[in-house]
C-alpha cells in the first residue's frame, strides 16, 4: 500500500535561481527541516559531557561556583542591597538566565564556523544550526534549575503568584540570544574577528546586567537608558516572578522587550540575506 | 517526456584572492588605512556589498551560462578537467550555494554522494550517526526507521553498531557513510568521483547501487575523471570546460571529443598561472613537452621512433621525497603505464632532496610502443605518503602513426594499446 502511495507522489519542482533584495525569511522550508533542529539539538547533548568525568554535574557547578563568588564578592564584602532576599537565591535566580544566555550566544555564534562541512556541502536551512545551538541550552538550564528549587525550599522564599509568567521570560531569554547569534554568527562566517569579541561582548555584558547587584541601584534617570539592555528586562523579570521583587512588568521591561524583538527580526533577515553567500566565504 | 533536471543560462561568479589581496600591505601606512577603513568594510560586507566591487579581474566565472536538461531517468555523464566547473555545478544543483545569473529546475529531491559523511559525529555510535546523517541529509525519522536494517546490512559494519565511530577504521567509516548517503532514494542522484574510495569490492557495490538508482527510473548526474566508467554508465555526457559547456552528445562522441579537445594540438600543454591551484604550492607546473627524435615537439607521435616524454616544473621551496611522473592512457580512460622519475632506488636517494628552482624531468618512451590511435598523457607530483602536489590525469593528447610498424602490411585494426615489436622465430618441428 505504502509503495503505491510512493509512485502516485509526483515529486516537487525546486527553482534554484539568484536571490535579490531582501529575502523572504521562508520559514516554511524551516518548519519542514524540523526533525533536522530536533537531532542537532540531540547530538549537541549527547556530545557535550562525553569524556567528561563529571558529565551534565557541570551544569551545576558552573553557576553555583560564580553563585558562591558573588556572594562572597558582592553578598559579604559589598553588600549590596537584595530587597530583604538572601543573596545566594538573589544571584542564583539571574545567573540561571545569564547562563543560558552566554551559553546560548557562544555556541551559536559559532554554530555555522564548527560546521563547515555541513554548510559547504549540503542544503538545509542554514538557520537550523544557530537556532539548534540556543535550544541545545535548554537543557542545561533544566538541571540547574532543580538546584534553585533546592534553595527555594531552603531560604523558605515562596514563589508569587506571578511564576506562571517565567515561561515568556524564559522565551525572552532565547529571544535575546537567538537574536545577537544570528548577527554574530552570520558575520562570523566572514570575519572570525566575532571569536575575538564574544568573551568581551559576554564579559561587558554582564556588568551591565543586573546579575550581581539589583536594578534598583541604577538612578531614575539612567533607568531608560540601562533597559536599553535587553538582558536586564529578562533579570527583572525572573526575580519578579520567582522572588516578588519590585522590578515587574513596566515601561522599562517594554523596551527591553521590544529591543529584543529587533534583534531578532533583524537579525533573521541579515542571516537570511547573508546565507547565501555562506557556502562560497566560510 | 518529463524533464528532471533543467539548467538554464547557469552562470556563478566566484571572487578570487580576496583574503590575500587584503593582507599584501605594502606599507606600514596600508596597514593604518587598511585599519581605518576596517568599520566601512564591515558596513558595506554587510549590505553585501564589496569595495573592490568594480575590479573586475578579481572575479572568475566558475560557470559560464550553462544550459541543458536532463530526462527522467536518465544517466548523464560530466566530463571536463580541474577547475572546468563540474562541482560547482554540482553545488549548485544541490543549492548549497546560490548561481549568481540563470536557473535550474530540479524536480523532486537532489542527492549526493559528495556529502558522504557530513554531519557525522566521531563520538556518536554507528546507529546515533546513521540517525543523525540521515536527518541532515533529509529523510524523516519514520523513514530512517524503516531503511535501518537494509543501511546496516549494506554498510557491513553491523557488529560495530554501537560502537562509537571514532573506533572505526577508515575503511568502516567510510561504507557506514556511504550506506546511509546510499539509502536516500532521491529522485536525482549527484556522483562526484566518490568511486575512487574504498576498496575495489566496495567500489563494485556503489556501482551497483548506482545502477539499481537509475533502473528505478531516476536521475543521476554523474561527474568523473575516469572515461571507462564514464562510458560504462552513462548514455550520453556533457563536456565542460572553464565553465562553459563545449559538448554534448552520446557519451562515445562527448568523451572522444574532450579527450581530443580541451587542449591545444602542438604536442604541448603549457601551465598558465590561473590553472594551478593554490593547494600545488610550492610546486609549479610549467609545460609538459611531447618531443622527437631530434627534439622537435611533436603532437604526431611515430610508432616506430622513440619519443621523449618531459615535463618542466619549477620549486618555489625545496621538498623532500618528491617524485614527478606520468600517467598515460589511452582514449578509452585505460591505463598503459605508470611512471615516476625517481622509481629507480638508486635515483630516488640521490634526488631525495631537490632544491627550489626549476626542473625539468625527462624519459624517453622507446620505439615500437604505441599502437595507432590517441593517447592521453597525465602528470603527477607527489611526495609519496605525505601528499600530492598536483595532479592533471589528461594534461595533453596525442596521436601515433603505425606506417612501418609490426603488421602495418595488414589494413586492419590491432587490439590493445601497444605495438610491440616482438621477436619472433618460426620453426618446423617435424
Amino acid at each position: 500500500m505504502a509503495k503505491s502511495i510512493e509512485l502516485i507522489h509526483q515529486p516537487e519542482t525546486i527553482y534554484i535561481k539568484p536571490s535579490s533584495g531582501l529575502a523572504a525569511l521562508n520559514l516554511r522550508d524551516l518548519w519542514t527541516y524540523r526533525e533536522l533542529v530536533f537531532f542537532m539539538i540531540w547530538r549537541d547533548i549527547k556530545v557535550r559531557y562525553k569524556q567528561t568525568m563529571l558529565g551534565a554535574a557541570w551544569a551545576v557547578i558552573q553557576p553555583v561556583l560564580t553563585m558562591l563568588v558573588f556572594n562572597f564578592v558582592f553578598g559579604t564584602v559589598a553588600k549590596v542591597p537584595t530587597e530583604g532576599i538572601p543573596y545566594p537565591i538573589f544571584s542564583y535566580t539571574a545567573l540561571l538566565p545569564w547562563g543560558l544566555f552566554t551559553t546560548a550566544l557562544n555556541t551559536a555564534s559559532r554554530s555555522l564556523t564548527s560546521n563547515t562541512s555541513m554548510v559547504t556541502k549540503i542544503y538545509f536551512p542554514r538557520l537550523v544550526l544557530p537556532l539548534a545551538s540556543v535550544l541545545g541550552g535548554l537543557v542545561d538550564f533544566t538541571i540547574a534549575f532543580m538546584i534553585l528549587i533546592v534553595m527555594m525550599i531552603y531560604y523558605k522564599v515562596t514563589p508569587t503568584a506571578a511564576i506562571w509568567t517565567l515561561p515568556l521570560f524564559l522565551i525572552l531569554t532565547i529571544v535575546t540570544a537567538l537574536g545577537v547569534a544570528l548577527w554574530l554568527s552570520a558575520i562570523n562566517v566572514q570575519y572570525r574577528d566575532v571569536n575575538y569579541v564574544l568573551p568581551f561582548l559576554t564579559q561587558f555584558w554582564l556588568f551591565l546586567t543586573p546579575v550581581a547587584y539589583s536594578a534598583k541601584i541604577i538612578s531614575a534617570k539612567w533607568q531608560i537608558v540601562y533597559s536599553l539592555n535587553p538582558m536586564a528586562g529578562v533579570v527583572n523579570g525572573f526575580r519578579w516572578a520567582l522572588l516578588g521583587t519590585n522590578t515587574g512588568p513596566n515601561l522599562n521591561m517594554a523596551i527591553s522587550i521590544a529591543i529584543s524583538l529587533t534583534f531578532l527580526i533583524s537579525g533573521l533577515f541579515y542571516f537570511r540575506s547573508m546565507e547565501r553567500t555562506f557556502a562560497d566565504t566560510i | 517526456m518529463t524533464i528532471a533536471v533543467r539548467v538554464d543560462h547557469l552562470s556563478k561568479r566566484y571572487r578570487i584572492g580576496a583574503s590575500q589581496t587584503r593582507f599584501r600591505y605594502g606599507m606600514f601606512r596600508d596597514v593604518l588605512v587598511d585599519v581605518a577603513m576596517t568599520p566601512v568594510r564591515i558596513l558595506r560586507s554587510m549590505q553585501g556589498k564589496s569595495m573592490r566591487g568594480a575590479d573586475a579581474t578579481s572575479f572568475i566565472w566558475a560557470l559560464d551560462d550553462v544550459s541543458f536538461d536532463v530526462e527522467e531517468g536518465k544517466v548523464l555523464g560530466i566530463v571536463g578537467r580541474n577547475g572546468a566547473g563540474k562541482s560547482t555545478l554540482l553545488k549548485v544543483l544541490s543549492r548549497v550555494t546560490e548561481p549568481t545569473k540563470g536557473t535550474v529546475a530540479v524536480r523532486g529531491r537532489v542527492g549526493s554522494l559528495l556529502e558522504v559523511g557530513t554531519g557525522f559525529h566521531p563520538e556518536l555510535t554507528g546507529r546515533e550517526n546513521i540517525y543523525l546523517n540521515g536527518a541532515v541529509l533529509g529523510m524523516k525519522r519514520s523513514e530512517i526507521d524503516r531503511k535501518f536494517d537494509e543501511i546496516v546490512d549494506f554498510s557491513e559494519v553491523a557488529q560495530f553498531i554501537d560502537t562509537p565511530v571514532k573506533r572505526y577504521s577508515s575503511g568502516m567509516y567510510l561504507r557506514l557513510a556511504f550506506a546511509v548517503a546510499a539509502h536516500l532514494e532521491p529522485e536525482i542522484l549527484v556522483v562526484d568521483e566518490v568511486l575512487a574510495v574504498g576498496d575495489a569490492e566496495f567500489q563494485k557495490k556503489c556501482l551497483g547501487k548506482m545502477g539499481d538508482v537509475a533502473q528505478q527510473g531516476r536521475t543521476v548526474l554523474f561527474v568523473s575523471h575516469n572515461m571507462s566508467a564514464i562510458l560504462r554508465l552513462t548514455q550520453e555526457a556533457i563536456v565542460l570546460k572553464r565553465g562553459r559547456l563545449i559538448k554534448r552528445g552520446p557519451t562515445q562522441e562527448a568523451v572522444d571529443f574532450y579527450l581530443s579537445s580541451g587542449q591545444a594540438e602542438t604536442g604541448e600543454r603549457i601551465w598558465e598561472t590561473d590553472e594551478i591551484p593554490a593547494s600545488a604550492a610550492p610546486f609549479k607546473p610549467i609545460a609538459l613537452r611531447l618531443k622527437d627524435q631530434r627534439g622537435k615537439v611533436v603532437d604526431t607521435v611515430r610508432s616506430t621512433e622513440p619519443v621523449t616524454l618531459e615535463w618542466e616544473y619549477q620549486l618555489d621551496m625545496p621538498v623532500t621525497g618528491l617524485r614527478v611522473g606520468m600517467y598515460l592512457s589511452t582514449m578509452r580512460g585505460e591505463y598503459v603505464f605508470t611512471a615516476f622519475d625517481t622509481d629507480d632506488a638508486e635515483r630516488f636517494e640521490r634526488f631525495s632532496a631537490r632544491k627550489a628552482g626549476r626542473y625539468i624531468s625527462r624519459c624517453v618512451v622507446p620505439a615500437d610502443f604505441f599502437n595507432e590511435g590517441r593517447y592521453s598523457l597525465g602528470v603527477n607530483a607527489s611526495s609519496f605518503g605525505v601528499r600530492r602536489y598536483f595532479m592533471d590525469e589528461n594534461a595533453l593528447s596525442f596521436n601515433v602513426d603505425i606506417s612501418g610498424a609490426p603488421g602495418t602490411h595488414w589494413p586492419e585494426m590491432r587490439q590493445g594499446p601497444v605495438r610491440p615489436r616482438l621477436d619472433w622465430k618460426i620453426e618446423k618441428i617435424d
